[in-house]
């Protein structure tokens, strides 16, 4: 493709306009069974293994509530400060695609579950920023389409789609916010922190495990622009399936950098769906949107209201979990990290990792050290999320107990952790296996201290002069001679005191 | 049986049983189920040529049913109140040993993997279902015309409609092919068909009777239930086949009315019996009319105190009917698209999925169910939604209300169950208004989500066709449909001397 788009740059895009933003964010629920039948939600089984007549839409089925899904659903609404609907219904949002099985969705329409809340979400400086919650409602999901034949898997130029319906029916929690008003050039920012904040939010509750890269959770941004001292919203694009928190901030910048470049040539925004891509971080026209679209919503005859009863919800509103930004806070000032450690923390997805390894005994400043370090390098290199790497909080608790105790250092810590990723057991094991033990004979290490001595005989001097930062060289020497099996504090104590120096 | 008895005489004989005989004499041992279902099969094979009531005749099934209560009743086992007695089911719920159709080109030949809720009731009561019966497509019809397989004749009249869309079963009970059928009543669907064939047909009270495996027209009116020749019968089918079911929402979860009870205890004294005004006028036959004010006076005799009713929303019952219905119906049929299952057209491999959807649909549906999908889809448009649908829902709370203060004063309603008689194949088929008419008297009760009973009254003196006397309760007070159902029909029985259908010439 050689479409090219002029953008405004980002500087000259606010100093003329001012973005609104609306994100729709849908989340599949973690229930054992699907929305509106039995069947399970189990990812990766063989395509349409997971299907009965009711997902299937088979003429003659009837849909019944999974009551696991409502009470999500409420959960969901309470964490936001939600209120929760005396009395919903679904309806039916029609509309014919291969992939949904009735050709229409059971989604709820003018009654929701939930509506009316917020989620205080906190940017990079530490500064609160408060996101409006219009509503949560609940919603099933379609299958999938996979289109063959083309040469970019959209239906555009395939020769046939296969259809896969395992998906269909599978529980989703849709969160629309109010229009996001007044964040300027923050917009982008907060359009990441809002999913961050609620992706955790999410994950704190248990309703969901909410992976992005999974398609559990999946972000619309919407996003107008106009121009400063006015109130009128502009005409707005729809950016569809922007799936992971990078790509929302990079989506709601490009769109605020096209959308003005549009606006100050004089040109006028199509209501659109946009693609997000994610290798240039650019937007191509989708859908054009007009007031034409029409579902024909109407409550789902085939089920009964939903009423959640006062005393459950209030039952629900006790058993909420404390809410990840609290939580954060008071971890925060328990570890004695600053707001942008914390941060980088957050995003790297090891707040409950380095809270559970503490947990399991380890100090704090160890625990963010392996969690932030080694082990995010190995996450990152690996392409996986730190919560998918082989182990655990409890392990990485043992490994820093290890060296606390002087029986491993840095180094050989690291080779257990490496061995503990490799599958060859538990640090003990590992340990075990590979001989890394730190070399405490002392007769050993006297040796090699004698010949390290020996053989840098000026470097000895200067620290018999003084000069006790120069033991840095003989305790290298000292490790590189036990192939660092050796504990480097009690090295350098045992290097000054044959050089009679004081440490 | 003696040997002394000609065979096909035995024959004749036990397809005029009821079916609560036929129980009987299986459960003692003077026939065997092997016998009945027998003899019913060899009458269907006689005359469905001419009355076409049946789509699909599962002989096989049948009589490895019947053997199975056989052995049962061998092996000494209790059997049920209905075990071993043949019924017709109609082609709406789904089989999973025959095609379920529905009546339409779009599933021709299609085999459910699954038994609806009912299917399954009726083969743990050891009911034998000789096969499934015609209907108007999707149950969109008052005579069975838009049946994509052709018609089904009336047995009294077979240049006559059956009524609709359950025509196929009410046609089978008339014609002595079945004892008992199931039917389903969207707008009248089971009580029509009944007034015109001389049979009983019942409505339950929406929720009474699981929707699950029924092939859903309009969700919030549909509703199966039982169709007999006799009160009785209608009753212990009625409990076969009623109950909470967990895979319908919709489904009422109490105890099913004491229906059978009622049945056998018929009576109407001291009794208050609602005539509602809005149920006469110049839709009706003089006939039918005649009937029914009889009806009244029977009632009158029987020890009932007669009231007369003004339900002005009444009026309006058709119109809204005519919205909600097909607004759910555009939905509801929105999943036959050639994805998934039954008829596919124009797949030639350079086709969009799109265009073979649309052909599939065009090729697939007839004239009466495209006519109500598009009304439904406009009715159901954004900007027309609060003027079509929505005001149909205000109509809907309207009669509900309506019959809510009615049933204050009274413990039943009555009226003809259709304005006229069963009316000669050909002549409403282009003329969709003067068809909806036919529903004019049943509607309101689906509307209202409560419970009402056909049974026949007598022959309209100006053409010897059958009359409907339609009795209505309120939501699961089905069991007063029977106490009421059961008098008048005991009382017309000992008037004429014998049930109305002896009456039917023979085919």
């Amino acid at each position: 493709m050689t479409v090219t788009t002029d953008l405004a740059s980002y500087e000259d895009a606010l100093a003329t306009y001012d973005p609104v933003m609306g994100l729709e964010v849908h989340v599949e629920l973690g229930t054992k069974t699907k929305m509106f039948c039995g069947c399970s939600t189990e990812l990766g089984a063989d395509a349409n293994s997971q299907t009965c007549p009711v997902c299937l839409g088979l003429p003659g089925s009837l849909p019944v509530v999974n009551a696991i899904g409502v009470e999500s659903a409420v959960k969901i609404g309470l964490a936001l400060h939600c209120e929760i609907a005396e009395w919903c219904r679904f309806a039916r949002k029609n509309y014919f695609y291969p992939d949904m099985p009735k050709n229409f969705q059971t989604s709820q329409y003018d009654e929701p579950i939930a509506f009316n809340g917020y989620l205080d979400v906190q940017l990079e400086d530490g500064e609160v920023f408060r996101v409006e919650i219009e509503r949560a409602h609940m919603e099933e999901d379609t299958g999938k389409s996979t289109h063959v034949g083309g040469a970019t898997g959209r239906i555009h130029g395939a020769s046939h789609s296969l259809l896969d319906y395992n998906r269909a029916g599978i529980p989703l929690i849709e969160i629309v916010t109010k229009p996001i008003e007044g964040a300027g050039q923050r917009a982008p920012e907060v359009a990441k922190a809002y999913v961050a904040e609620l992706r955790e939010l999410i994950k704190a509750l248990g309703v969901s495990e909410a992976r992005m890269e999974m398609g559990q959770m999946r972000c619309d941004v919407n996003l107008s622009l106009r121009p400063h001292g006015t109130e009128t919203f502009g005409t707005r694009s729809e950016t569809k399936n922007v799936n992971s928190l990078r790509s929302v901030e990079r989506a709601a910048r490009y769109e605020i950098q096209r959308h003005a470049a549009v606006l100050s040539s004089g040109g006028t925004i199509v209501q659109e769906t946009r693609h997000f891509h994610e290798e240039d971080g650019s937007t191509t026209a989708g859908r054009i949107k007009d007031n034409a679209e029409d579902y024909r919503y109407f409550p789902e005859p085939d089920l009964v209201p939903v009423a959640p009863a006062r005393e459950w919800v209030e039952e629900l509103r006790k058993g909420l979990p404390e809410l990840p930004r609290v939580r954060r806070n008071r971890l925060r000032e328990e570890w004695g990290v600053s707001e942008h450690d914390m941060q980088s923390i957050l995003n790297a997805g090891a707040v409950d990792l380095i809270a559970a390894t503490i947990e399991e005994g380890a100090d704090a400043a160890s625990a963010r050290k392996w969690w932030m370090g080694e082990l995010a390098r190995s996450a990152n290199e690996s392409g996986r999320a730190l919560d998918e790497l082989a182990i655990t909080p409890s392990q990485v608790a043992r490994v820093t107990a290890l060296v606390a105790a002087g029986d491993l250092n840095d180094k050989l810590a690291r080779q257990v952790i490496d061995g503990v990723l490799k599958g060859e057991g538990d640090p003990d094991t590992v340990v075990e296996k590979r001989g890394l033990k730190v070399v405490s004979d002392e007769g050993a290490l006297t040796a090699a201290v004698d010949e390290a001595i020996a053989a840098n005989a000026a470097i000895a001097d200067k620290i018999r002069s003084g000069k006790v930062a120069a033991a840095g060289a003989l305790v290298g020497a000292v490790m590189k001679a036990t192939r660092g099996q050796a504990d480097a504090a009690r090295v350098k104590e045992l290097i000054l005191q044959k050089l009679g120096v004081e440490g | 049986m003696t040997d002394m008895t000609d065979m096909t005489d035995s024959k004749s004989e036990i397809i005029r049983l009821t079916a609560a005989e036929i129980a009987a004499k299986i459960a003692s041992g003077e026939l065997t189920a092997v016998e009945v279902t027998e003899a019913h099969l060899a009458r269907i094979e006689a005359v469905d040529e001419k009355v076409h009531a049946f789509l699909h005749v599962d002989r096989e099934g049948a009589l490895a049913q019947a053997r199975a209560v056989d052995e049962k009743r061998a092996s000494g086992e209790k059997l049920g109140p209905l075990a071993g007695v043949p019924l017709a089911l109609k082609d709406i719920f789904t089989t999973m040993n025959m095609p379920t159709t529905v009546g339409s080109k779009i599933l021709e030949g299609w085999v459910p993997p699954y038994d609806a809720t009912l299917t399954k009731k009726l083969k743990d009561a050891d009911v034998v279902i000789l096969g499934k019966t015609n209907m108007d497509e999707f149950a969109m019809g008052s005579s069975t015309e838009n049946s994509a397989y052709g018609p089904t004749g009336n047995p009294w009249d077979l240049t006559r409609i059956p009524g609709g869309s359950g025509g196929g079963s009410s046609a089978s009970l008339a014609s002595f092919e079945a004892p008992l059928a199931i039917g389903t009543d969207t707008g009248g669907s089971i009580r029509q068909p009944a007034a015109v064939t001389g049979t009983v047909g019942v409505k339950p009270t929406y929720g009474g009777v699981s929707r699950y495996g029924m092939v859903a027209f309009s969700s919030s009116l549909d509703q199966g239930g039982p169709c007999a020749r006799t009160v009785l019968d209608a009753a212990l089918l009625h409990e076969a086949i009623a109950g909470h079911d967990p895979m319908d929402s919709t489904s009422i979860d109490a105890p099913v009315p004491p229906v059978v009870e009622a049945a056998r205890n018929g009576s109407v004294q001291g009794m208050r019996v609602g005539v509602v005004k809005q149920f006469r006028g110049e839709h009706y036959q003089a006939g039918v009319m005649q009937r029914f004010d009889e009806s009244v006076e029977l009632l009158k005799e029987l020890g009932a105190q007669i009231v007369e009713l003004d339900c002005p929303s009444f009026d309006l019952a058709l119109s809204a009917y005519y919205l909600i219905a097909p607004s759910e119906c555009s939905s509801n049929l929105a999943r036959f698209d050639a994805m998934r299952y039954g008829l596919r057209v124009g797949d030639d491999g350079s086709k969009s999925a799109e265009d073979v959807t649309a052909l599939t649909r065009e090729a697939g549906f007839g004239d009466e169910v495209k006519r109500r999908i598009i009304l439904g889809t406009y009715a159901l448009s954004s900007g027309y939604y609060d003027a079509y649908y929505g005001s149909a829902q205000k109509v809907r709370t309207l009669i509900t209300q309506d019959f809510e203060k009615a049933f204050e004063q009274v413990d039943v309603v009555v009226s003809p169950t259709t304005p006229t008689t069963a009316f000669p194949i050909g002549e409403r088929a282009d003329d969709p208004m003067a068809m909806y008419l036919a529903d004019l008297c049943t509607i309101p009760t689906n509307l209202a989500g409560n419970a009402a009973m056909s049974l026949p009254c007598g022959l309209a003196p100006e053409d010897g066709l059958p009359v409907g006397l339609q009795i209505i309760a309120p939501a699961m007070k089905d069991d007063r449909l029977y106490r009421v159902g059961a008098a008048v029909e005991a009382a017309f029985v000992e008037k004429w001397g014998h049930p109305l259908l002896e009456e039917a010439p023979s085919l």
